[in-house]
């Protein structure tokens, strides 16, 4: 059988990981799919290249499809997520300056409560407290307007959240633009090792299971290639299979580490793949387990409920009514697709596609076919739970 | 809105910068400014209330822009992309010439034309211009490592230039491989023995 061929797009961080393994690993090629990695110079740019068709897939932050749903960002519709590439993943990081100031008054950096650390900062920061995000649609600025305004900060007053690539992060912080940041691994660690700034909570502390980055398709091309796209998903859910065993990490480090996926140490890599962050240069490290998920608690499942939660956390801040965002963009997070595609696998698939948002403060078991699916805790660090339209 | 568009040009680099500067001026007249500095790059662009950026789609900067398309403020205009807009396959034609345009709301396509068809035609000449500099680069390099491979073979053989070029070539053949890559593997294993 002659394999069949789809480009794909992405950024490179950690967690476009699922994408390069189906490649490497030879699980595309099970698949009979034979994939063309281009590595994409911006956000904007990788969806706009995936809009008019030069790509067939990407590794796309989960609120862009739901952007576009809604006309935010200059692009209309058009772009679907068809599974989640990945769960949590980001961290939040203080220019070095503000990390002195946190210490001097006395914050621990215990790096794993996100109201005792955000309470600090608010107390310890100018304002308005400038926080650099990657992308102006990206789960790292929800997360950020929604930690910072439920601990009191008024958003736009006293917040203003700036859009700073990553690779120009340490840039904006020398210059005196941001005064903190919330990144992808591995440039929060990068920021460390470059003596930039200083980790102070990793997103996950936020909210425990926030979809990070989607498999994003162009509607046209999940419509004209079902078997395609269908054939695309398996091949990316084994990735993220082995992605998750703690034998392939060391591996999956030295891999995407290459000069074609992402050029930087295989060692920096490594710390977001297990979970141990160094947090400061004088190397304090912490343990995260749950930093970055790539299969447990059907982690690739894209439930309409978290395009929904997405939507309405975004019209907030934009002045849409959230509601009304939540049911236009509800449909982004294709959940049909994914269940088209894994049936015949004999996974264990959730019963429903949409579920309530934050309501697991610990690991559950819930209905599902086979009923043996545990999803894990999704808690928001406040307790705040998201209750989807439809169920 | 004046009746001069005033067009901003997101570009690092002075001379390309003021090529692309020369060939919007003579497509028209426009008030044009060039932004070089990536630290506060919306904040830059903002005050200056282009109808119109145009930056490389290479550029890491350009997700800063994408701010602008939430600017919602009562004196803030919002700034679309164009990328949706037309059905001309205008705005694709920019994309695969390397360039990508934002534009103020309501903005005429007419009045756009000319200036995205000013860069395209200048982004396409980057763009050839950045392949074949990629390609003498390889060529080059090529060419140096062969150049090596060849004295190897001269003096380990001793056999004349156009002789070790032709067991070279020959080696290459029989494996089924380019030149250039025998070449390398004969200098690279070199290197481990010597």
């Amino acid at each position: 059988m002659k394999a069949r061929s789809v480009t794909l797009g992405f950024i490179p961080l950690v967690d476009a990981a699922p994408l390069i393994v189906a490649h490497e690993m030879g699980f595309a090629a099970e698949e009979g799919l034979s994939l063309t990695l281009s590595r994409a110079p911006s956000w904007s740019a990788l969806r706009d290249m995936l809009r008019i068709g030069h790509l067939d897939a990407a590794h796309m932050l989960s609120p862009v499809p739901v952007a576009a749903a809604l006309g935010l960002g200059g692009v209309s519709g058009g772009l679907s997520a068809v599974s989640v590439l990945s769960i949590n993943g980001n961290v939040i990081g203080v220019s070095r300056e503000l990390a002195a100031r946190l210490r001097d008054a006395g914050h621990d950096f215990a790096f794993d409560d996100a109201r005792s650390a955000g309470n600090a900062l608010i107390a310890a920061a100018d304002k308005p407290l400038r926080i650099g995000v990657p992308f102006p649609f990206s789960m790292h600025a929800e997360l950020v307007f929604y930690w910072l305004t439920a601990l009191g900060l008024p958003a736009p007053e006293n917040l203003t959240v700036r859009t700073v690539p990553p690779a120009l992060m340490g840039e904006a912080i020398r210059a005196g633009e941001i005064d903190a940041f919330c990144v992808g691994e591995p440039w929060g660690s990068q920021a460390v090792e470059t003596g930039v700034g200083e980790l102070l909570l990793p997103c996950s502390a936020i909210w425990a299971f926030a979809p990070e980055k989607v498999l994003a398709v162009r509607d046209e091309w999940a419509d004209a290639e079902p078997a395609l796209v269908q054939s695309l998903i398996r091949a990316v859910w084994r990735a993220n299979r082995w992605l998750a065993d703690p034998s392939s990490r060391m591996l999956a480090a030295e891999m995407l580490a290459r000069p074609a996926w992402l050029d930087l140490p295989a060692e920096l890599l490594d710390r977001a793949l297990g979970g141990r962050l160094v947090i400061s240069a004088n190397g304090d490290t912490r343990n995260v387990p749950d930093l970055i998920e790539f299969h447990r608690g059907a982690a690739t499942f894209p439930w309409r409920s978290q395009a929904e939660w997405i939507a309405s956390r975004l019209a907030r801040r934009v002045g849409l009514d959230p509601d009304r965002a939540a049911e236009q963009a509800r449909s982004t997070f294709r959940s049909d697709i994914y269940r088209l595609a894994m049936e015949p696998t004999g996974i264990d698939l959730p019963g429903a596609s949409a579920k309530l948002e934050g309501a697991l403060s610990a690991d559950t078991a819930v209905a599902s076919r086979a009923g043996r699916l545990i999803l894990p805790r999704d808690a928001f660090f406040d307790g705040e739970i998201y209750e989807p339209l439809l169920k | 809105m004046s009746n001069v568009l005033s067009i901003v040009v997101v570009e690092e680099d002075r001379d390309r910068a003021l090529t692309i500067v020369d060939s919007l001026r003579d497509a028209g007249e426009f008030e044009i400014h060039v932004i070089g500095t990536r630290t506060g790059l919306a904040r830059q662009i903002k005050a200056r209330e282009p109808d119109v950026v145009l930056i490389d789609i290479t550029n890491p900067s350009r997700d800063m822009l994408e701010e602008l398309a939430l600017a919602s403020g009562p004196m803030e205009r919002p700034v679309a992309m164009f990328v949706d807009r037309s059905d001309d396959g205008l705005s694709d034609a920019a994309i695969e010439a390397g360039v990508s345009a934002y534009v103020v709301d309501g903005l005429q396509p007419a009045r756009l034309k000319p200036i995205l068809d000013a860069a395209i035609t200048r982004f396409r000449m980057f763009q050839r211009m950045r392949t074949e500099l990629a390609e003498t680069k390889r060529a080059l390099e090529e060419r140096k490592v062969i150049d090596r491979a060849k004295g190897m073979v001269m003096k380990a053989r001793g056999v004349s230039e156009d002789e070790a070029y032709a067991i070279l070539r020959k080696a290459a053949m029989d494996q089924n491989k380019r030149v250039a890559e025998v070449a390398a593997a004969l200098v690279t294993a070199a290197g481990l023995l010597s």
